[in-house]
């Protein structure tokens, strides 16, 4: 219980500063920054407690927020992707997700990579609606979703098998 | 009572989602309509020390560009100096006399693909740094102090929504105001010109002297391409920067003396 407690702080810190010192100044192709600490959301364990998870996730969205000078919406897109994890995860992987025994290995890797990209998506959706805020402005929501989220989903897709805890 | 206790304890994931994106939404609106927030900005002392050790690096990289660009601007600056009439480098000049005043500062943060851009800059109130303070580089007008904290400062860029900038166009007195549309981050849109004014494409854009924020005549950039607004009387122009806000390091902060002098006569007029 205790390592995983301080293997998601550490996360939490590595991600933040990737996000913010390489990541916000990418700039790929003029306006591409991949918002890659969503893979937070992938790697956080399944079987926890929810509110805690809400909060933790507020908190990571306002640190990134603190930094990117962007106030609060990456708070509010963190705490979405949070609140409609358990959701997500029920369409991805079936009901036997909350059974005890359940764990990433015995998932395909399709299941995962759905998983990932929902994510991805709900947060891209929530961050630059609320970034642009008028509706004037739908199609440059639009591309900067598209844009920014495939990017976001290969990169994420890179990280976790990378760093994937499983493949010991 | 037992049973909306009951109720709220089994939506309590909801009711804290809720709860969290009020908060943020209501931090988010007002900032939209009035200022970034004075607490969780960029300009803190974390935040600025993490940037700038991170500026401290990667700038070794850029030197040799910055570099030239500094000699030309001196090579400017000594051009100006040497064709003046009166020979004002002889005599020293009056500190107290002057309008202006310049501090330099680098830029730690840029960023530029957001509908609302802020910089950070090395610089902050125990340097002299204060909110209002305009900032230009090299080549143009780059935006205002927003936030300071002891040892670093945010700065509204121009390419801002909330960006409102008094500028004209060069050699004549028809000024406007320079807004954002979030498009291009090159380009920026003069706005308020009267129809009658004669427009060219490549007229050069400057500050007006409206404002005591910047100096007349700090250029802008050049006209791209202008049309005429909805109501058909003032012409919309698209402005192309001098400067390339992708590639921003050495800044200069501008001190107007005469600011507070003029902001209470102005007040003191309004009250009248």
């Amino acid at each position: 219980m205790n390592s995983t407690l301080l293997i998601n702080g550490l996360r939490f810190v590595l991600l933040v500063l990737t996000q913010v010192l390489i990541f916000n100044t990418l700039n790929f192709l003029g306006f591409i920054n991949p918002l890659v600490y969503v893979i937070f959301f992938y790697w956080y364990p399944i079987k926890s407690n929810r509110a805690f998870f809400m909060l933790t996730a507020f908190l990571l969205g306002f640190m990134i927020d603190f930094f990117s000078d962007t106030l609060a919406l990456h708070s509010m897109s963190s705490l979405t992707v949070a609140y409609v994890r358990p959701v997500i995860m029920r369409f991805c992987f079936g009901v036997n997700y909350e059974f005890q025994n359940f764990s990433f290995r015995n998932t395909t890797k399709i299941q995962r990579l759905t998983f990932l990209g929902l994510l991805v998506l709900i947060h891209q959706v929530v961050f630059f609606s609320l970034e642009i805020m008028s509706l004037s402005h739908f199609l440059l929501i639009l591309k900067k979703v598209f844009a920014t989220g495939i990017v976001t989903l290969v990169i994420c897709a890179l990280f976790s098998s990378l760093f994937s805890p499983q493949s010991e | 009572m037992q049973r909306i206790i009951n109720f709220i304890l089994s939506y309590r994931n909801a009711f804290l989602y809720g709860f969290l994106m009020v908060v943020s939404l209501v931090l988010t609106i007002r900032s939209h309509s009035y200022h970034q927030s004075k607490f969780f900005n960029s300009s803190k002392w974390v935040s600025g020390n993490i940037y700038g050790t991170a500026a401290n690096i990667s700038s070794y990289f850029g030197l040799r560009e910055e570099n030239q660009r500094l000699v030309e601007e001196n090579q400017e600056l000594r051009k100006l100096l040497f064709n003046q009439k009166s020979n004002v480098g002889a005599v020293p000049v009056d500190s107290l006399a002057l309008d202006f005043e310049v501090i330099n500062a680098d830029v730690i943060k840029n960023s530029f693909s957001s509908p609302r851009n802020y910089l950070t800059i090395n610089k902050g109130k125990k340097q002299g740094i204060a909110t209002d303070m305009g900032v230009i580089t090299t080549k143009g007008i780059l935006g205002i102090v927003e936030n300071t904290s002891s040892n670093f400062s945010t700065v509204q860029s121009l390419l801002n929504t909330k960006s409102n900038i008094n500028a004209k166009i060069k050699n004549t007195n028809y000024f406007g105001s320079l807004t954002w549309d979030v498009g291009d981050y090159n380009v920026v849109q003069l706005v308020d010109i009267p129809r009658l004014v004669p427009l060219v494409v490549g007229d050069t854009i400057v500050t007006g002297a409206m404002s005591s924020i910047f100096p007349e005549n700090i250029p802008i950039g050049v006209i791209k391409k202008y049309d005429l607004d909805n109501s058909r009387s003032f012409y919309h122009i698209d402005v192309e920067l001098f400067n390339d806000m992708s590639n921003i390091k050495n800044v200069y902060l501008i001190i107007n003396r005469n600011k507070e002098e003029i902001q209470e006569l102005e007040a003191r007029t309004q009250n009248e």
